[in-house]
Parts: structure tokens; sequence; C-alpha cells
């Protein structure tokens, strides 16, 4: 070995990399100005709206006034807070409609189903899943007309399903619009579910329920004391997802409008009705930036769990 | 493997409950494999009498409806051909380039991507639109997806690019080729899959999206189909189901072609993608 | 062809230390192996010579010349990298011409450079398909044609062997062998197989925690290996080492151990200095050099019989001091059984001294 005297100074020169840094930020622009512009730029301007009574039309589109959190009062007035078409009722109603038709429904019956297609004959598998993913991948207008033509009062296909064993038909729409955009946004996304639990379930090596067959446990053992202790990140990662899609979806709106009478009013149904309908941009503002607020807990925690990748399943 | 009676009951219960949830699941959708084909249908479930492809027929000479599956193919191009590039390029650079604070931007772009939902950005989206003065034009739908669909296109395609051997783009260059030669003759050609994968998934996004051209657009003339549609259903009087019916089937069959092909492809778990 | 050197050469990733201030040089012509465990860093070392790693201070030069910052395009150099980097989309052809292509050549000239080396290395007629296509003992063979393919100053393997299975391996090392000694190629060849590194390098450098622990012939470090560490990683089995006290007893050594006796070990100079040092010494005896005794004189180790493995032309017996175990390499067809009292005798030639810091103690004439 050569042992050479201190080396002379070190001239800086930049290190090696696959990609520069200076042709690595040359790279991100494009992106980084179109996300800027129309993501991170909204979530700015859409709080300084919701403090101004900017409006659609009038003299105030023009010239909004600071108003300070009248926005927000008016939304969170304690006289009118749980009145139907007001803010709070809005919310509430929300509320229960991410928990029933996210965290019970499509996590529910996406296990059942993802648990299901590993044991059952092939054809089964391919047709059962085809639909359920129909039902996902499908544009949400030609879903929502696809209902509407389901549930029709009068020659719709639940209906004639009902009469033909017996029971009564109803005009749900009317009746149970709740219960509808309920059934219906589980039906629509269980397809997500159901292919996070079975790509959960594909990636446990056969061999545990192989040596469990072997030691005699039953069906329902193998999914409660292998399946399900080996999947729980990917529940929890899922039930975060759907909730935050739940809560921002507005695809109920293609089937109710809303109605009747504000009865499947979702925040992001209520916020666009402000917003468009009744033009007032600063209340809508103030209802973009409360959802967005849920929406950054449930990011946050989303992304504090293993900081790792969202599931491409 | 010989089967014991009640594993074999077991199991034929269990093939009953999938095929049974399976039928719930097409129940709804029944209705559509019969009306586009049934020249009088109505909202009821009916086996066409006979078969015909005359609904077809009256939507292609429907210009309306016509130009607004024509919106809907610009508007999905546009903004694929935007993500595509931008992404491509934004993913390679932070997955290959040196530039300090990669995951930081990567952490902030997930974040806003998730808390910045159409629905809860649509008084700002409208506003910065209105601002530019691009109301009611092709142009403001596909930058405000491009916008939307990015950081989730950039994350999913730096991920695909993460899991390449960086060894590809070092055997080019040992061998004498230049940064630039080393992106292009290699590591584009290997990402390639990836950049599909994120090209089918935005064109489908776009391709079935409501609310946003909803909002921005006003006229006929740029209408797309999802519009078009919504407003033929949801407006006072009879929709003419018969031409919806069809329309609907159209309008559906990229979404369909491209998923087969997806699953073909990359075979069938991918399309879990995010879909927001 | 070019030499290579490298002067204090250190490289960190953040806290971590990989190259710990290396210099050595590489002749003109000559094969070079840095062996070593996982993360002592070889690999490090080798992509600083071919610029894919920046070193954090010192300097590299390639035939004379200062590269330490230069381009991995601008060195002019060939490498074969462990996983192949053989590029899906290309066939064969392509991939083999690839070098060529950036460096301009036309498309006809640059294909028939391809076969040419392809032919010599028997893929010649695989040219069509693509690297998905061929097995992978022909995807080891396309990434080296794809190496040989340009004159380069610097040949540089990185563990290109250890995704073959074990005969493949040995046929590629033969080939490698004879085309370096025909190329008269400047090689670097990083491997944690200390077979390849005798079998191929004309020197070896074994590398531990970033540094270079020894650098010498294959046959020197077999020989004379300069630490515990060398001796315990070349050799297979590796060296046996035994831990003793040794005392000075009238001019001779003697090494205080369970079931070990020196017969006639006179004490040197150097010897004698690092018993001053410290008593604590370790004996190392290559299995080979190890055989059952018949007679309880001269240099032995008694212990019980652990196992006996028969491996064909040779039996490894292990013999077991509580726990430390020693095997040898028996030559004969001894009937032993588990739990016999086993002697193994050694020459005193060859005997290992290694001081209480592990360095060898050199042997009288070494």
């Amino acid at each position: 070995m050569t042992t050479d005297p201190a080396p002379a100074p070190q001239r800086k020169k930049r290190n090696f990399a696959l990609l520069s840094s200076r042709a690595g930020a040359a790279f991100l622009t494009p992106a980084g100005i179109l996300v800027s512009v129309f993501v991170i730029f909204p979530f700015f301007w859409v709080i300084f709206v919701s403090f101004t009574n900017r409006t659609l039309i009038g003299r105030t589109a023009l010239n909004p006034e600071f108003v300070g959190f009248a926005n927000y009062l008016a939304l969170f007035d304690p006289a009118t807070f749980f009145q139907r078409g007001q803010f709070g009722f809005s919310l509430i109603l929300t509320t229960q409609f991410v928990l029933a038709s996210a965290l019970i429904g499509q996590a529910l019956l996406g296990l059942l189903l993802a648990w299901l297609i590993q044991t059952v004959p092939p054809t089964i598998k391919r047709i059962t899943e085809t639909f359920v993913i129909a039902a996902w991948i499908l544009p949400e207008v030609v879903i929502g007309f696809a209902w509407f033509a389901f549930l029709d009062r009068d020659q719709g296909t639940l209906n004639m399903l009902l009469e033909s064993v017996g029971l009564p038909p109803g005009d749900f729409l009317l009746d149970q619009p709740f219960w509808v955009i309920v059934v219906f946004n589980t039906w629509r996304g269980a397809a997500f579910s159901m292919m996070l639990f079975n790509s959960a379930f594909s990636s446990i090596p056969p061999s545990y329920f192989q040596a469990a067959d072997v030691a005699g446990a039953s069906s329902w053992q193998k999914f409660r004391d292998i399946g399900l202790p080996l999947i729980r990140g990917h529940i929890v990662t899922d039930l975060i997802l759907i909730t935050m899609w739940t809560f921002n979806t507005f695809t109920p709106f293609l089937l109710t409008n809303g109605g009747p009478s504000y009865r499947t009013e979702l925040v992001s149904i209520y916020n666009y009705r402000v917003a468009f309908q009744d033009f007032q941009f600063g209340k809508g503002a103030a209802v973009g930036v409360i959802m967005m607020l849920i929406n950054l807990a449930f990011a946050l925690v989303y992304l504090s769990l293993g900081r790792k990748k969202a599931p491409k399943s | 493997m010989k089967l014991t009676i009640p594993a074999f009951v077991g199991r034929i219960a269990f093939s009953a409950l999938a095929a049974l949830l399976g039928a719930v699941f097409a129940l709804p959708l029944l209705w559509f494999l019969f009306a586009p084909f049934n020249a009088r249908a109505e909202l009821g479930l009916a086996v066409p009498e006979p078969w015909t492809l005359q609904n077809f027929v009256t939507v292609f000479g429907n210009s309306y409806a016509v130009q607004a599956l024509w919106n809907s193919f610009i508007q999905a191009i546009g903004g694929v051909i935007l993500i595509g590039a931008a992404a491509t390029l934004a993913a390679y650079a932070l997955s290959r380039s040196s530039i300090p604070g990669k995951g930081a931007v990567t952490y902030i772009l997930l974040l806003f991507s998730s808390v910045v939902s159409g629905s809860a950005a649509m008084v700002p989206i409208f506003l910065i639109i209105s601002a530019a003065g691009l109301m009611d034009t092709h142009i403001a739908v596909i930058l405000t997806f491009a916008g939307g669909l990015l950081p989730t296109a950039m994350f999913i395609l730096r991920d695909f690019i993460d899991s390449i051997p960086k060894s590809y783009e070092e055997s080019a260059m040992v061998a004498g080729a230049s940064p630039v030669q080393a992106f292009f003759d290699v590591a584009l050609p290997v990402i390639r899959p990836g950049i599909v994968v994120i090209v089918v998934w935005s064109f489908v996004n776009i391709w079935g999206s409501f609310l946003i051209p909803f909002i921005l657009l006003r006229s006929d003339r740029n209408m797309p189909a999802s519009v078009a549609i919504y407003s033929f259903y949801s407006e006072a009087g009879t929709p003419i189901v018969t031409l919806l019916a069809a329309y609907s089937l159209i309008y559906s069959l990229p979404v369909i072609a491209l998923y087969l092909f997806v699953s073909w492809k990359f075979g069938f778990r991918f399309f879990g993608g995010i879909k927001a | 062809m070019a030499s290579v050197e490298f002067r204090n050469v250190t490289k960190s990733f953040g806290l971590f230390t990989a190259v710990a201030d290396v210099s050595f040089d590489i002749g003109d012509g000559e094969f070079v192996c840095l062996l070593g465990p996982s993360g002592c860093g070889k690999t490090t070392s080798l992509r600083m010579i071919a610029g894919l790693e920046t070193p954090t201070s010192g300097e590299i030069l390639i035939g004379g010349r200062e590269v330490t910052h230069l381009h991995p395009k601008d060195r002019n150099i060939a490498m074969v990298f462990q996983d192949y980097a053989l590029y899906p989309h290309m066939n064969l052809a392509d991939n083999i011409a690839y070098p060529l292509k950036v460096r301009g050549e036309p498309v006809d000239k640059r294909h028939g450079r391809a076969k040419e080396v392809a032919d010599v290395l028997k893929i010649g007629h695989l040219m069509d398909r693509l690297p998905s296509q061929i097995s992978g003992g022909q995807q080891q063979r396309t990434s080296l044609a794809r190496a040989l393919v340009y004159p380069a100053q610097v040949y540089l393997f990185d563990e290109p062997l250890s995704n073959l299975d074990a005969k493949l391996r040995l046929e590629a090392r033969g080939f490698l062998n004879h085309l370096q000694r025909d190329m008269g190629m400047t090689a670097v060849y990083v491997t944690h197989d200390q077979a390849e590194a005798m079998a191929l390098a004309t020197r070896i450098a074994v590398m531990d925690q970033g540094r270079i622990v020894q650098y010498a012939s294959p046959i020197e470090i077999y020989r004379r290996p300069a630490t515990t560490f060398v001796a315990n990683f070349v050799g297979n089995p590796p060296m046996n080492l035994i831990e003793a006290e040794g005392t000075n007893r009238d001019g001779r050594l003697a090494l205080k151990a369970d079931g070990l006796t020196i017969a006639d070990l006179p004490i040197t100079d150097v010897i004698g200095k690092a018993l001053s040092n410290s008593p604590k010494l370790t004996l190392g005896v290559r299995p080979e050099h190890l055989s059952i005794a018949d007679t309880e004189t001269g240099n032995r180790l008694t212990a019980p019989l652990f196992a006996n493995e028969n491996m064909g032309p040779e039996s490894l017996v292990t013999v077991d001091r509580q726990g430390s175990r020693v095997t040898a390499r028996i030559f004969t067809d001894d009937h032993l059984s588990l739990g016999e009292t086993v002697t193994l005798g050694f020459s005193t030639e060859h005997i290992h001294l290694f001081d209480s810091m592990g360095n060898r103690i050199p042997a009288v004439g070494e």
C-alpha cells in the first residue's frame, strides 16, 4: 500500500448523480407550476375568499368586502345549525353517510368479497369480480343513470323483483333517499376495498394457510387467526382512504340532486348549492375550508402511518 | 386432494354466497345489457324484441351527442398528454436526481393532493379559471385536471421508477452515454409501462368526471358527454331512454376497453390504483 | 489498458464511512480482486473507479490521469453489473452494440463488431432475442459482451457471477480467467467469494470496514494472512483459530488452551515482543494441515469428535473444544464414532501465530 502525504486541497466539484440537481429542478418545473396553480394556490385562496362576501354576480362579484368570520358564524349559527338545508344538518348527514356506506358497507363487503373469492372456483371468482369492478370503473353519470332506471317507481328492475317475490314496491328515491345513497355508495365503492384486501390476502404466503389446514383449522379460524391479523395494516389504510373519498364524493348528486328537500345533501353537494346555485362564494369557500381541514386531519393520519406508499393494490 | 363432506358443503356455500353477491352487483347494470339494443326501451327490464342497433344509429345522427363525445375526447387527451409528460419528468427527477428535499416535496404533494379535493376546492378553482379568462373552454378543464391528478400520477410513477434498478442508466453512462442519451435510450423505454399506467388512469378519471366540467363549462359547444348525459336524464320531461341507453354504453366503451387492456397487459390487480 | 491508483480515498454516506482513507494502486494489465464481506466498501470503491460515486476526499487516477470528478462517460471504462443491466427493450445485438452506438458508430459496423464478440462468447446465434428470452448464463455473457465490445482502459466487474448457479459459475470463472490472461486487460473485480478471488486475481485486496487489510497475491494471502480476519476469510473451510495464553518456558513457547500441545516452538524476537504486550495469542492452523495423529508426540490437539462429513476425496473431521470447533481435512478413511476422542497433529511450519490485536506474528524467515 502506498502512503502518500496529505492530499492537495480538494477542489469543490459536484458529486456524480444520475440526474444533476439543476436538471432535476428543470424536470420538476412543469409539474410544479401546474400543481402550484391548481392545487396549492386554491388551498390558500379558498381561505382568503372565505373571509369575504364574494358572490358570483352583482356588486360584490368584482369588489368583495372583507367580512371577517361572518361566513363561519353563519354556517355555525346555533339557531339554524341543525335545520334541513343548513350546514350542521349536512355535516351530520355526511358523517352518517361515511359511517354507513364506507366504514361499514364498503369495508365489510370488500373484506367478505376478498375472502370469498380466495376460495371459490375461478369461474365464479371471475364473474363476481367483473361485476363488482364494473360498478367501480364505469363513469359516474352512467352509474347514476343506471340506478335512476333501476329504482324507477313504475318500471324499475328493483320493484319488478320485489313484486315477483310478493313484496310491496316502493318509490325509494322519494321515501328512503338516505338509505338509497348509502346502498348506492356501498355498491359503487366496494371494489376498491375488495381489491386492496384481495392483494393483501394474496401477499400472505400460502404455506401459512396450509400449515393451518394441517393443524385442522376451519375457514373461519383461518380468517380470524391468520388472514385478519396479517392484513391489519391494509385495513387501516383502506378505512382512511375510503373515508376520505366518501366524505368528498359528489356522485350521489347524480342520483338525487341532494333532495328530496335536502335529505341527501352531503357537504360536497351543500357546498355546490351554496356556491353555484345560491351564488354565495364567500360562504361556499368557508364550507370548502372546513372540508379541507377535515381532509387534512385524515391525510395527516394516513401519511403518518408509515409515511410510505399509497396502496396501488 | 380429497375433500371431506363438511369441507365440500362449505365450498358450495362459499360459491353460492359469492355468486349471490355477484348477482347483487350485476342487478343495477342488467338493464344496460338490454336497453341499448331495444328500439322501444323504457326504464323497465325487457329483453329486446328484436335486437337492433337502431339506437346507436340515432345517437350518431345527433350532432349534439357526437359533439359531446368529441369534447370528452379532447379534454381527456389534452389532460393525459400534459399529465403524462409532466409526471414523467417530475417523477424521474424525484427518483433519480440529487436535488435536495425530494422527500419533503413528495410529502407536501401527497398531503395537498388529498386535502384539495374537487368538491372542497370548487370555489377557488372556479375563481382561478374565471380570473384567467378561461371560463367555458377545453383548456380550463384540461389544466384543472392536470393540476389535480398530477400529484398522484407523479407518486405512482416515482414508485415505479424507484423499483427499476439504477444500473440501467449507470451501465449506459459507463458505456459512454451522456445523461440525455441515458434518459432517452434506456430510462424512458424501461419506464414506459409505468407511463402507460398513469396515462390510462388519468384518461379514465378525466373521461368519467362530472363535477369539474359541470362547474367550468357553460355552453353545449364544450360540454363533455358526462354532463350531456346528466342533463338528458335530469332535466324535466321524460328522458329519451333509447337514445340515452345507447349513448351511455358508447360513452362507457373507452373505459371498459382500457380496463380490459390494462388487466390483460399488467395483470388484474393494477386497476386498484388510487381513483379519487 | 491503464493503471488505476487510489490516493487517500474516503467515501462517507452521512455518518457512515464506506471507504476510509484507502490508498493502493493497480498495475497495467493486473487483475485485482476486491474481496470482503458485504458492507466492507468493496463495491463503493469499484463504483468510484467507474465514476458512479464521487469520493468525499482523496483522488483517483486512471492511466496517470486524475479522474476523481470526471463523468463516467468520459473515463473510457467498461463495467459488468451484478444484475447485468441488460436493456429489456433491446435485442441482444442492440444491447451489445449500445456502447458503440453512443460512440457514433454506424449501424452495420457496430452490429458486425457485436456479432464478433458474441460469437466468442457463444451467444452469436441469439442476437435477435430479447434479454428476457435467454437463460441466466446467456444473460451474464451478454453483459460481458457489452463490456468487451469496445476497447476500454479498465474493466470493472461487480460480483458478475453471483447470480449464476454453482456449476455455471465455475465455468464462467474459468472463462474470465482465460480471457484476462489472453487480453492482458486491467481488471478490477469485486466479490465476496474467496474462491473466485483466489482463482482469478493476480492480486487480492482484502477489505474490512472500509479499509484494505491486506493487498497481496493470492498465494501470499493464503500462506501468510496478515490478520485473523484475512485468515478466517480465505480458505474453505477457513483457518482454525485457537485462542491461547502464551508463556515463555525456557525459550520455548508454551500455549495454554484446552487439549492443545505445542512440542517445540522457539521464541523469536517478534514472538517475545508480542508476549510482552499481552500473553493472549491466537494459533492458526489450516484444516488441510491437520491430520489424525496416532502417537502422543509433536504438536497436537485432542478433543472429542463432533462430526465427520465425507466429501468424497476427503473427510471433514470436526472436533468440539467446549463450543469452539476445529475442523480438519482428512484424506484417509478412518472410521470415527461420535464422542470418541480424536488427536489432530500438525507440523510446526504450518503454525500461524497472531498477537492479541489479531495481527500476524511473522514466522522465522518471513
